[in-house]
């Protein structure tokens, strides 16, 4: 009974009370260790498993031409990836989705197994969304689909030189794509989203960094005079048998590239099978003896020594004459006595060469230096070059002779044509730009009477006695220079490789469009500027000033042609020009 | 009841008030955030949707098409000089 005296009910409830007090206590002070103290570890690692941040896709910039008719876009596309991890543990699937991919089995299995322990191999990049959902839908483990972009060049091979191309991830390579790479790329944002064991996104939770997309960027050229300069081009080079060609169109008042063509051209739209050859933007890349185009610029610091007006008498009989060391330079025939504005006319190098003896080296370099030769244009576009123009200390007086009509240094085409903008517009030389209204102050060159002049001299290339009749272009004054050079190959000049060159100016009166063009080794009997390019410039200007609705400064023609036409029946046959290309004429 | 029983209840209220305003005010920011980016994918969606009608449509104007369609398929052509009127003001 001793035991039971002893048996008390309050010392049995303490008991238990204090024991299941400790066991609270542990509890709580357990949670307050895990809730307070460790609280940021545990918060931590709990993050890591399910919180992730993600990147926002964004698209690359739309490039437009100056109308706003887009030229590049990024069209979003699906890429296929595989957790090699996870795909490989249902090898029979595989077969299903090698056939789906379309690609061999053998292939694919290659391709997983060797990234076994990886987590992410590429399957097949960009294609249709409608394909790539149809992948996904067949549900195999560890096969997923992620959004890209791609770039699509709806114009092909007509804007490729401009436009460039991006690589695969969407990031330039070429031309205008890699000159404006940081505007047109878009910043990636990222949001913060909490996502289950399977990696499916359960929750958004948070946006932490906005994407920006791309910018957009509105180009200079004029899509439908681009378009027309390449359909003239190509018919120019197929009708000639020509390896090349490029041409500029430049917008005078403002110095703006309105068109930008070279042959040969490739597929922006597909990556493979250009070479490097039809890759080059030759109108800034590739440099050509300007030949007689130059005499222009020579003939401009004639005037402006004030030894020469357009009216002062050079002798060029007996049509040729030597230069130091054995060479003779030749006219095309001898022309006797000609005035100033006659040995652009007709193009004299006799008389080019009289003219520049009369000058000083540094004066001529000066001259041509300021017309932008020997410099980059300053347009950005990447790999321009500069050409070359050797210094005057370097010229000796066959040099000095030869630069006077364009031999012995280079040019790219648009120097060419920018130095002819720049007569055209009153002396002032503006800096070529590929974005709508970036055109800059420009800086003036000559005397604005002295381009006056020479746009003067340069009409009378054009007319019934000058090298360029086929330039011209019924109702507008035209101004334009010719040029043929021979081709420089081993140490000499070749013999039957010209690069014909024709740069002008319309209207005259007033010039809105200076277009150079830069045909290299036609191969037909006629191989000069006047045969080859200046056709190209009056197709491409006659439909160029209708596109921009330039108006007319030479009506006067217009009703002469008229009348003659009424005359003659039952075909009219247009006087000096040739009558208008009918549209559809291009192969 | 004293003044001091009374505050105490007064500010207990308020701390379980606005703890559930905390949780009530989060989980509303939550919704919002959901539909922000339901809405804006929906944007991003209309856009991409926009893009591709966009590049349709310059493929369609293509200028070498135009010109074959135009020329072939409904007869249009390039008008001669002798078809062309200046008028004088």
């Amino acid at each position: 009974m001793s035991a039971r005296s002893n048996y008390s009910p309050r010392n049995r409830l303490l008991v238990v009370g204090g024991i299941l007090g400790a066991c609270f206590i542990v509890l709580v002070a357990r949670a307050a260790h895990l809730q307070v103290i460790s609280e940021e570890f545990y918060q931590q690692q709990g993050d890591a498993r399910f919180l992730r941040e993600i990147p926002i896709a964004t698209s690359r910039g739309m490039i437009t031409d100056r109308n706003g008719e887009p030229l590049a876009v990024s069209s979003p596309v699906e890429s296929i990836w595989a957790n090699p991890k996870e795909l490989l543990q249902h090898p029979d699937r595989l077969p299903a989705l090698a056939s789906a991919l379309n690609i061999p089995l053998d292939l694919l299995t290659r391709r997983v197994s060797e990234r076994a322990d990886k987590e992410f191999v590429y399957l097949k990049r960009h294609l249709n969304p409608d394909i790539a959902a149809g992948i996904t839908e067949l549900g195999i483990p560890g096969v997923y689909a992620q959004r890209e972009f791609r770039r699509f060049y709806p114009h092909g091979e007509v804007m490729a030189h401009v436009l460039g191309f991006t690589n695969i991830d969407d990031i330039g390579q070429e031309g205008l794509e890699l000159a404006f790479n940081d505007w047109l790329t878009g910043k990636e944002g990222s949001q913060r989203v909490i996502r289950d064991r399977r990696g499916r996104i359960v929750e958004n939770v948070d946006l932490v960094e906005a994407a920006e997309p791309g910018k957009d960027l509105a180009l200079s050229i004029d899509r439908r005079i681009q378009y027309l300069a390449y359909r003239e081009l190509k018919a120019a080079l197929v009708e000639t048998g020509a390896t090349s060609g490029s041409v500029v169109v430049l917008d005078v008042p403002t110095g703006e590239v309105l068109a930008m063509v070279n042959l040969p051209s490739y597929n922006p739209n597909s990556r493979v099978g250009a070479d490097a050859e039809s890759r080059r933007n030759r109108a800034v890349t590739d440099v050509v003896e300007p030949g007689s185009v130059m005499k222009t610029l020579t003939i401009a610091a004639a005037l402006e020594a004030g030894k020469f007006t357009a009216d002062s008498l050079v002798e060029t009989a007996p049509g040729y004459i030597g230069l130091p060391g054995g060479y003779q330079v030749r006219d095309f025939r001898n022309y006797g006595t000609l005035t100033v504005t006659g040995i652009l006319t007709k193009s004299s190098n006799v008389g080019a060469i009289k003219v520049s003896n009369e000058l000083t080296a540094e004066h001529q370099y000066d001259m041509y230096t300021r017309f932008g030769l020997g410099q980059r244009s300053g347009s950005g576009f990447p790999g321009e070059l500069a050409g070359v123009l050797p210094a005057p200390n370097r010229w000796g007086p066959t040099e000095k002779a030869t630069i006077s009509y364009g031999y012995g240094l280079s040019v790219t085409p648009l120097q060419l044509a920018r130095a002819y903008a720049a007569v055209g517009n009153q002396g002032r030389l503006m800096e070529p730009t590929f974005v709508k209204g970036g055109a800059g102050e420009g800086t003036q060159v000559v005397d604005p009477a002295i381009a006056k002049q020479l746009m003067g001299m340069l009409e009378t290339v054009i007319g019934p006695e000058g090298t360029a009749r086929r330039a011209a272009v019924l109702g507008y004054r035209v101004a334009g220079k010719t040029g043929t050079s021979r081709k420089a190959a081993g140490g000499g000049y070749a013999a039957k490789r010209y690069a014909a060159v024709f740069v002008g100016l319309v209207p005259a009166s007033q010039p809105r469009f200076a277009m150079a063009v830069v045909i290299h080794e036609p191969q037909g009997l006629e191989y000069g500027g006047g045969a080859v390019s200046a056709p190209v410039f009056h197709r491409v200007m006659d439909g160029a000033l209708r596109l921009m609705d330039v108006p007319p400064d030479n009506i006067e023609q217009w009703f002469a042609a008229q009348a003659k036409a009424k005359a003659a029946t039952p075909v009219a046959v247009a006087p000096a020009p040739p009558a208008t290309v009918p549209a559809g004429g291009a192969p | 009841m004293s003044l001091r029983h009374f505050l105490l209840l007064v500010l207990s209220v308020a701390v379980i008030a606005s703890a559930i305003g905390v949780v009530w005010s989060r989980h509303q920011h939550r919704q919002a955030y959901i539909a922000l980016s339901t809405l804006e994918n929906e944007r991003d969606e209309l856009n991409i949707e926009f893009g591709r009608l966009q590049l349709e449509q310059a493929t369609w104007s293509e200028a070498n098409r135009i010109e074959q369609v135009a020329g072939t398929r409904i007869g249009m052509k390039f008008p001669t000089d002798e078809d062309i009127v200046v008028l004088q003001p």
